[in-house]
């Protein structure tokens, strides 16, 4: 009996000073700085998020190439939070707790990264969000290098109305925060400029919906008394792939009722036959076919390093870009990786974006972007038909809803503030 | 919007077509052509229209074709030489030739030769060029095609042009578009008694564009006997519309209906004669649709085949592994309904991860063969897209298939002996292990089928058995377990409530107001709507 306990209690302590000296040792490697990735690889988003986990890694290998960053390599620790919302919180607290990351870069979803935004609130930690949202946020730590609506819907419901002599108006989503949020905006705006509300319609549908059989019989009869319809989509995921296919089968042609999508890119047109969708629009902030020397670099790096020539760019792995090499000038700027100086430093950093021009960090934490108009074509490219002519900047509070038409946010001192009341002069906490 | 140059236009094909019987070849070189184009390339807005018109009234043999070029995109801009050139895709570089075909200009790469910029706008302006262009031509499909593309806008053409086309037409189908051109144009005449005909012309035409017209008619004209018979019109329109409106959602209801039937009925063979509660026949139906994409890869030349031989691929498959898990799980867990349900969660969560490391977590492209896409259009309002009547029909095929399989053939009686009373059946000879083992490959043979079709309407990935487990459960006990026609009824029932409910309450309402509508049900009959009789079920 004695000689098994001591048995027992050499092998615990050999155990035991073993796993000491491991991670003793494991520490004098620890000369990397970890980067969180934080997108869907599986489930109904993971059409859309796969390629942004991919090009962060281009970004991060591209990054050690050059030297790495305060002369230590970047090292990306990815995830698969298998497009569970929940499941974003659970794996956005492991990367920064367990894993340690100085910064993430994830997130598609408004409802994923509502999920994780209390967690990188109460760890302080940085979330790099790169799609397009709508707005109505403004956290301290995460910035918004996606479209707010003013980036985005706004100038393409002008550019039907302008452009196209639009009258009637068919809003048609996925039944969360980001389409019924745009929505609410768009209303109000179309409203504010005159649309008699018979004149809209709007409708949402579950994610991952395929019976579109209904919805897109109601859109033609709507669209058949008169006045010329168009379709503005907000409809999220691999449902989208049902409902251009109804379309198609339903002989509704761009030239009849266009639909202008804001969540559907180049990624999402790959592997799809886009013949009956020529000629369906789609707004962004960049497009693959852009024809800019900056452009021509990226996609060039990009096939060669996914070693797949059918591989296509979108906006938001454009935002990645922006959003890493913003981080990587402010970390530069502030010397440390910590948060807090990082949050301070990256206001008012300034790099290039892919089409030309500039990229400029605000002090609400949204970019400035310039709005392009595509249309499909046959190959799953976007045409330009329509750009603004200079670079707007990212509008958090929208100006066309009563609740938040009078706040801004600022997050330099002093006002250090998300949601300031101008009226009011009041600051309402981090988020409403 | 193509009034002025489309007459223009007629005028002059007239002069042309009245002074030369046969079509000279006129190309005179490219010379011609190189101003026309540099103004496409380069102008902006309507100096790009007006390119277009110039090169459409240009008297050359093959002005349809270069605008057919323009739109397809064959024809494209070489940056380097800044010409348009016709360019045929060879891997990285294009092949290029000359405007007039006549020279070869050798190859470049795909960075430097671009596509003509087109708008939506553009688009339609050259497709109407284009069609106009074809209302001289030999071939009457051309013409046809080029009336169909006037009759959105009967003002282009003016009345002595139709006059003389319906003289001289001899081609049925183009009569009868012409006719319908004709009348659109006499409904806006000046004289009531050719509006009063016309009006009578568009009784039954359904088409969005004459029930506009009519409305317009009924409510502005100023002669009498026309107001009154366009407002008779309309009020006929009216009720034909919402008799087809009916008709539509009934069609959509079946569509939906038939999905479920097809979901459900495997899992209303295996919960009906075994009682086993199969939570994997959601996995089984996602495999039946990975056989689908796996049969398309094999054969990527021709789908359609592909896809008819992964049906019988797809039974035999899933009927395989449905019996490897009843062999292997749940034979020894009979009379344990709970453990049997674990038990095949449990299979269910295997079976994704399997597809998941073996294929790919994400969706897998699944082609619809032409045959399956596009509608049959049964007149102005009514269309039934095709792939959905394809799946309704196949639906209606494979149940009586099963019906035929369970009361006429030995196996048939000896599954439905099993389910009465087993003890009897037994004592009469019948073995039942094998039996079950059997009836469980069957319903899971027909998931397998069911994913098939699935395939042709919705994205297939590793979750796609999570989206029907539920429905598929709903249906059979909705119907009544064990039940063949009580699945039928109660899958196209619960098809038809949602599809009824929906453009009132919305996609989500009516899923939540049926499933409220199907707890209430079940609280009154709790076996369903046709529950299995007999003194063993009973006991």
């Amino acid at each position: 009996m004695l000689l098994k306990n001591r048995f027992k209690l050499s092998l615990l302590s050999a155990v035991a000073l073993g796993v000491a000296g491991a991670s003793v040792s494991l520490h004098a490697q620890d000369e990397t700085i970890k980067v969180g990735v934080l997108h869907s690889l599986s489930g109904t988003m993971a059409i859309s998020e796969t390629t942004l986990k991919d090009t962060m890694l281009m970004l991060i290998d591209q990054q050690n190439a050059n030297g790495g960053l305060l002369g230590k390599q970047l090292e990306a620790v990815v995830v698969d939070p298998a497009s569970d919302w929940p499941l974003f919180a659970e794996k956005a607290r492991e990367l920064i707790e367990q894993e340690g990351v100085a910064a993430t870069f994830g997130a598609w979803t408004s409802v994923s990264r509502k999920s994780v935004l209390p967690v990188f609130e109460e760890l302080n930690s940085l979330l790099f969000y790169p799609v397009q949202y709508e707005g109505e946020e403004s956290s301290r730590n995460v910035f918004y290098t996606g479209a707010a609506p003013n980036q985005q819907a706004i100038p393409a419901v002008d550019y039907l109305s302008n452009e196209i002599g639009v009258e009637r108006w068919v809003l048609a989503g996925t039944d969360y925060v980001y389409p019924r949020t745009t929505n609410k905006i768009l209303e109000a705006y179309l409203k504010g400029n005159g649309v008699a509300s018979e004149d809209i319609m709007i409708n949402y549908t579950p994610f991952g919906h395929a019976d579109w059989q209904s919805i897109v019989s109601e859109i033609k009869t709507f669209g058949s008394e008169g006045k010329k319809t168009a379709v503005v989509s907000t409809v999220n995921g691999d449902a989208n792939v049902p409902f251009y296919k109804e379309l198609g089968n339903q002989g509704v042609s761009a030239e009849d009722i266009p639909v202008i999508a804001f969540s559907v890119g180049e990624e999402e047109l790959s592997g799809f036959d886009t013949a009956p969708l020529i000629g369906h629009l789609a707004a962004w902030n960049y497009f693959m076919s852009v024809d800019a020397e900056a452009n021509d670099e990226f996609v060039d790096s990009w096939l060669a390093y996914i070693d797949d020539e059918a591989r296509v760019t979108n906006d938001p792995m454009e935002a990645h870009y922006i959003g890493f090499n913003m981080w990587v000038k402010a970390v530069e700027k502030a010397g440390t990786t910590d948060p807090t100086a990082v949050q301070d430093a990256i206001i008012g950093v300034a790099v290039p974006n892919l089409t030309g021009g500039y990229a400029a960090m605000m002090p609400n934490h949204h970019i400035t972007k310039p709005v392009l108009i595509g249309e499909i074509q046959d190959d799953g490219q976007f045409e330009v038909v329509w750009e603004t002519p200079g670079l707007v900047a990212g509008d958090a509070w929208s100006d066309f809803l009563d609740s938040s038409k009078d706040l801004i946010a600022d997050w330099r001192a002093p006002l250090s503030c998300g949601n300031y009341n101008v009226s009011t002069g009041l600051c309402s906490g981090q988020n409403l | 919007m193509l009034l002025r140059p489309l007459l223009i236009r007629m005028a002059l094909l007239l002069l042309i077509a009245g002074t030369s019987y046969v079509h000279a070849d006129v190309n005179t070189g490219i010379d011609e052509l190189d101003p026309v184009f540099a103004a496409f390339v380069e102008g902006k807005g309507s100096a790009r229209t007006d390119a277009l018109d110039a090169l459409a009234a240009l008297p050359r043999s093959d002005t349809r074709q270069l605008l057919q070029g323009i739109l397809d995109g064959d024809l494209m801009f070489h940056k380097p030489s800044e010409t348009v050139v016709w360019a045929v895709k060879d891997g990285r570089e294009f092949m290029m030739t000359s405007l007039d075909r006549s020279e070869d200009l050798g190859r470049d790469s795909s960075r430097k030769v671009k596509r003509l910029k087109l708008t939506n706008k553009i688009r339609g302006y050259l497709k109407q060029l284009i069609a106009s262009l074809g209302l001289y031509s030999d071939n009457p499909e051309e013409r046809l095609a080029a009336i169909e593309s006037l009759t959105g806008d009967p003002q282009s053409i003016e009345q002595s042009v139709l006059d003389e086309l319906l003289y001289d037409e001899t081609d049925n189908k183009v009569l009868v578009a012409l006719g319908q051109l004709d009348t659109r144009k006499k409904l806006v005449s000046e004289d009531p008694v050719l509006r009063l005909a016309a009006v009578n012309a568009l009784r039954d035409d359904l088409s969005s564009y004459a029930r506009a017209a009519i409305v317009a008619v009924a409510k502005n004209d100023a002669d009498e006997d026309v107001n009154a018979a366009a407002l008779a019109i309309q009020l006929h329109h009216e009720k034909q519309v919402k008799l087809f409106g009916w008709l539509e959602t009934l069609f959509f209801g079946l569509s939906l209906g038939s999905v479920l039937v097809l979901a459900a009925i495997g899992l209303a063979i295996s919960f009906g004669v075994m009682g086993v509660i199969n939570m994997a026949h959601g996995e089984l139906i996602m495999l039946g649709a990975y056989c689908a994409w796996a049969m398309q890869h094999l054969m990527p030349q021709s789908i359609a085949s592909a896809l008819i031989l992964s049906i019988p691929v797809a039974f035999v498959f899933t009927g395989i592994v449905g019996i490897i898990i009843e062999r292997c799980v749940i034979r020894f867990l009979y009379g344990r309904p709970l453990e049997t349900l674990l038990a095949t969660f449990g299979i269910s969560l295997i079976l994704q991860q399997l597809v998941r490391t073996f294929i790919s977590s994400q969706n897998v492209p699944v082609a619809n063969p032409d045959f399956m896409s596009g509608v049959l259009q049964v007149n102005g309002v009514f269309s039934l897209t095709l792939n959905r009547l394809y799946i309704l029909i196949f639906c209606l095929l494979v149940f009586l298939a099963l019906v035929l399989l369970l009361k006429r053939s030995r196996f048939g009686l000896e599954v439905r002996a099993v389910s009465q009373n087993r003890a009897m059946a037994r004592a009469m000879g019948v073995r039942s292990a094998r039996i079950d083992s059997l009836t469980f490959g069957l319903g899971a043979g027909i998931a397998g089928i069911a994913g098939v079709a699935l395939s042709q309407l919705t994205n297939v990935g590793p979750n796609l058995g999570q989206a029907y487990i539920v429905d598929s459960f709903m249906v059979v006990v909705f119907g009544g377990v064990g039940n063949l026609w009580g699945t039928l009824i109660s899958g196209m029932t619960l098809g038809i409530a949602n599809k009824v409910m929906e453009p009132w309450a919305g996609a989500i309402l009516a899923k939540i107001l049926v499933l409220v509508f199907l707890i209430i049900f079940i609280q009154k009959r709790p076996r369903g709507l046709f529950p299995q009789r007999g003194r063993a079920v009973e006991g």
